[in-house]
């Protein structure tokens, strides 16, 4: 043990940069491979990958498997896991068809309640795992065939739709161009995007550099100047290049602007906040955590309700962009938002991942989906590649820490 | 000196069946075993003594292969020939079976299904169930179970799950049968049918090795007896040759001198500020059965209290089930602070009154190993370092860099991994979280196991310091010399009561043990 505690100290004295790198190649290598991937089927794919209108798609696509990682990746910090969240998805979507469709209520009272109702379904499973403790994998399997059923029951077992144009917005809406007006000239350009791009790259940069600032007053800048430059103007070229992009097609989703902020959100909660930091210190160690005074059955209560919460709004999202509701809405999806968080880093046993982490790991399931089908690729292949890419992500992550 | 003479005497008297020579283990920065010898003779019930960490467990650890050959120095020669074990399943073969204090049945099987566990009676993988059951009948009669041999082995008490171990040993053809604590949760009645049987074993030939705390019982049976201290051989003692008493035996388990490990107290002590009166606890699974019976206490400002008491004396459970029930049910009694009667019924509302407990297991209750240390210190009390539940990360690292210079955590930042600290720096680690959640009366269980005598030191200067600021500190701990070193006021806690009370400037540790014999069934 001693000994131990003197390689980190000596550590600490080597080269910083490459220390760095070391230390932090699982974070900065996932975005890599993110990159990487990207670079790849935009080659692939003649540079069909990142053309307008297919990025949007992109965006349209993987909007509710993001949106329900965000709730997975709590789940699976606490160290449990939820597989009903595809037929939770599905159900909800149903109710929401089978109430504005079938029985004429306005959409918008429905679109509250039925973003209650997953929650009210994430509880009931949660009020299991959490006070009875049982395996949250029963749970859920048992709430995966329930719901699968019920959403079957309620729609007859036919599809149902379409729905008012209002509704669809939510999924196939774009953020209205404020100079459009101004825009007369033929060439179609949503300057609004750009801006809104602009405003946010340049929120993320100061809210970088503040970070930095604080971190040096208590000197443990950490991260070498030249890492952080890099970073940053990375991601501000990222930032940018996305949102040029989508300007010259249509805009904004307002799916986008629904996910945009709940991925901040997710990230200021999980890592700034009281309650972020007991998820993971339940998934750490759950009985140190109780005994630290955590609630730690209330704890767990309220991330199965918040998956449930996100799963159903995920579910109207889904029925929104389809415009109808069908009995295989939400099939299989559990799958692409484990495998997002796991992709993204997270661990199996508890206690570790980040957000972040679960949307590049959604993104990397998605845009290798999207890749692989321009390029034709059959179904076939296109799963086992999935699979053999999830199993290498999770690989290199135990690989890097024994060697660590 | 005359222990080496007394060693080899026997040996060549009379036939060793077993002879340890010169065992040595070490664990990383603890040297538990050093030069041990033990020479256990043909047919006879031997005695192994010691206190809570003298390596007797260790040394049956070394014996059974639990430790293989290579993984420690000496050598093992069972009847005649050197013993290489290098597993369980290896020493078994040779005929040598221990049964450990935690028993290793499988509950939802049954008493046929478990005495054959690893060695069914099988032809070509497929198991004969009919002989497994006559040899079970067979073995079940030796120890005097009339139980059918399909009864599950949650549908017994402990005392035959005892036996039920026995049997087992007896289908492996034990030659020598070792015994960890078998009587610890039995009562009367069933250890001293446990007694007898090992009794009828030696007419039969069978030698085995007893390790108790219980000195009477000992007595009764053991023909040898070898006393470890601190993880060498102190004496050896032989029963029929001598009349030996339990003054003599305590004499050599505790006879060790008290150097200058505690640093100087000058305490100053107010008023009775916590009591606890008529607590009673019943175990956590097991709602008959009654683990904490009645106890009264009380601290005083700036008081430290030692609490002794053998392991499985209800000392943890005690504790645990004040803060917040965190262990038991059906718990009664009151609880005092500053005189007015405080609610600790969840451990929120414990902490919220004022209490912390230091548990006794740092890595499984105490820390999230995974996380880093600043993230540990201040996991009890985020309150303290957050606005509006938002993490004030500044301040939390300012708090976090205080306890590491307050307590002297030895680390390369507050951002290390509380699991690549020594033991020592994890339990300043603990003990940091518990500071800052800013207790009165703090409940340390066991503060020093595991640890070195630096860092030992260190501790105890910390519990003085925080004595002088007026807390009340409540020290559980299995090693007798620490509470004379270090606390005021000593209880003696027995089979889930306080057996003994006195003032640390009358203790000793003979008085402690002679309080813990005496009580034992009464």
């Amino acid at each position: 043990m001693a000994q131990q505690t003197l390689t980190t100290e000596e550590q600490a004295q080597q080269g910083s940069l490459g220390r760095f790198i070391k230390n932090n190649i699982r974070e900065y290598g996932m975005l890599l491979s993110l990159i990487l991937i990207m670079i790849f089927f935009q080659f692939m794919t003649n540079g069909t990958l990142l053309k307008p209108l297919n990025l949007t798609n992109l965006i349209l696509q993987n909007s509710y498997i993001v949106i329900m990682a965000l709730g997975m990746m709590l789940i699976i910090v606490a160290g449990h896991i939820d597989l009903s969240v595809g037929s939770v998805c599905g159900f909800v979507g149903a109710v929401a068809a089978v109430l504005i469709v079938k029985l004429g209520f306005h959409w918008l009272p429905v679109t509250f309640l039925c973003l209650v109702l997953g929650a009210v379904i994430g509880a009931a499973q949660g009020y299991f795992v959490a006070f009875w403790k049982i395996p949250s994998f029963i749970v859920t399997l048992a709430g995966m065939l329930v719901f699968k059923g019920l959403a079957l029951w309620i729609l007859a077992g036919q599809s149902v739709g379409p729905f008012p144009v209002p509704f669809q917005r939510m999924s196939s809406g774009f953020l209205p161009d404020l100079f459009a007006a101004a825009e007369a000239t033929g060439q179609q350009f949503n300057l609004t995007a750009l801006l809104i791009g602009l405003v946010v790259t340049a929120l993320v940069i100061y809210f970088n550099v503040r970070e930095r600032r604080a971190q040096q007053a208590h000197g443990l800048a950490e991260e070498p100047f030249v890492i952080f430059l890099g970073r940053n103007i990375l991601v501000a070229a990222g930032f940018v290049l996305f949102s040029y992009l989508m300007a010259s097609y249509k805009g904004l989703p307002n799916v986008l602007i629904v996910m945009f902020a709940l991925i901040v959100l997710y990230a200021f909660v999980t890592s700034s906040t009281t309650i972020g930091r007991r998820i993971y210190a339940l998934g750490g160690n759950e009985k140190a955590a109780r005994l630290s005074g955590i609630k730690t059955n209330r704890l767990t209560f309220y991330t199965f309700m918040n998956m449930g919460l996100l799963a159903g709004l995920a579910g109207l999202i889904f029925a929104a962009r389809l415009n109808t509701a069908t009995p295989k809405a939400g099939l299989g999806f559990e799958l692409d938002v484990i495998a997002a968080c796991f992709i993204g880093g997270a661990s199996a046993s508890g206690g570790v991942g980040k957000v972040v982490g679960a949307v590049i790991g959604a993104f990397v399931m998605g845009v290798m989906n999207n890749g692989m089908s321009i390029l034709g690729i059959g179904i076939d292949l296109q799963q086992m590649i999935k699979g053999l890419v999830l199993l290498a992500a999770v690989f290199l992550d135990v690989y890097y820490k024994n060697k660590a | 000196m005359s222990l080496a003479a007394q060693q080899q005497a026997p040996a060549a008297a009379e036939t060793a069946i077993l002879e340890m020579r010169g065992i040595s283990k070490t664990f990383p920065g603890v040297k538990a075993l050093s030069n041990v010898n033990l020479t256990v003779r043909a047919g006879e019930i031997h005695a192994v003594v010691g206190e809570n960490g003298a390596g007797k467990s260790t040394l049956m650890k070394v014996l059974s292969g639990v430790y293989p050959h290579g993984e420690y120095e000496g050598d093992i020669y069972f009847q005649g020939r050197l013993c290489r074990f290098r597993d369980i399943a290896d020493s078994e073969k040779a005929g040598i079976v221990i049964i450990h204090q935690e028993l290793a049945l499988v509950p939802l099987l049954s008493i046929a299904e478990n005495i054959f566990l690893g060695n069914e009676p099988a032809k070509n993988g497929i198991i004969d169930w009919n002989a497994a059951f006559a040899r079970t009948r067979a073995l079940l009669r030796k120890v005097g179970l009339k139980e059918p041999p399909t009864t599950l082995i949650t549908d017994l008490g402990v005392g035959k799950q005892q036996l039920v171990e026995i049997a087992k040993a007896l289908a492996k053809e034990v030659k020598l049968l070792i015994l960890d604590e078998p009587t610890a949760s039995l009562n009367e009645g069933d250890s001293d049918a446990l007694l007898a049987l090992l009794k009828e074993f030696q007419g039969q030939g069978i030698s085995s090795i007893l390790i108790s705390h219980k000195l009477n019982e000992i007595l009764k049976v053991a023909d040898t007896i070898t006393v470890l201290r601190d993880g060498a051989t102190v004496d050896r003692l032989d029963c029929r040759a001598e009349r030996i008493d339990e003054g003599r035996i305590i004499k050599s388990m505790v006879g060790r001198e008290l150097a200058d490990r505690y640093p100087p107290r000058h305490p100053r002590i107010g008023q009775p500020i916590f009591e606890v009166r008529n607590w009673i606890v019943y175990h956590k699974e097991h709602a008959d059965r009654q683990m904490i019976k009645g106890i009264d206490f009380h601290v005083r400002k700036g008081e430290v209290v030692g609490i002794a008491g053998l392991m499985g004396s209800g000392r943890t459970e005690l504790a645990m089930s004040i803060f917040g029930r965190s262990y038991g049910q059906k718990i009664s009694g009151q609880v005092f602070l500053h005189g007015k009667e405080i609610d600790v019924s969840t451990i929120q509302k414990a902490m919220d009154a004022g209490l912390a407990y230091v548990t006794e297991d740092r890595k499984n209750f105490g820390l999230v190993l995974i996380d880093d240390i600043k993230r540990n210190i201040t996991l009890a009390n985020l309150e303290g370092v957050s606005r509006n539940t938002v993490i004030d990360d500044g301040q939390e690292l300012k708090v976090a860099n205080k306890f590491r210079r307050d307590l002297n955590i030895r680390c390369s930042s507050v951002f290390q991994q509380t699991v690549n600290l020594s033991g020592g720096n994890q339990q300043k680690v603990v003990l940091s979280k518990w500071l800052f959640s800013g207790p009165e009366i703090l409940i340390l269980d066991e503060p020093t196991r595991g640890i070195d005598v630096g860092a030992k030191y260190e501790i105890y200067t910390i519990i003085n310091r925080l004595a002088e600021e007026g807390k009340g500190i409540v020290v559980i701990s299995s090693e007798m010399p620490e509470l004379l070193g270090i606390s005021d006021r000593i209880y003696v806690m027995n089979e889930g009561r306080m057996v003994g009370e006195m003032p640390t400037s009358e203790a000793s540790q003979e008085k402690i043990m002679q309080a813990i014999m005496t009580s034992w069934g009464s």
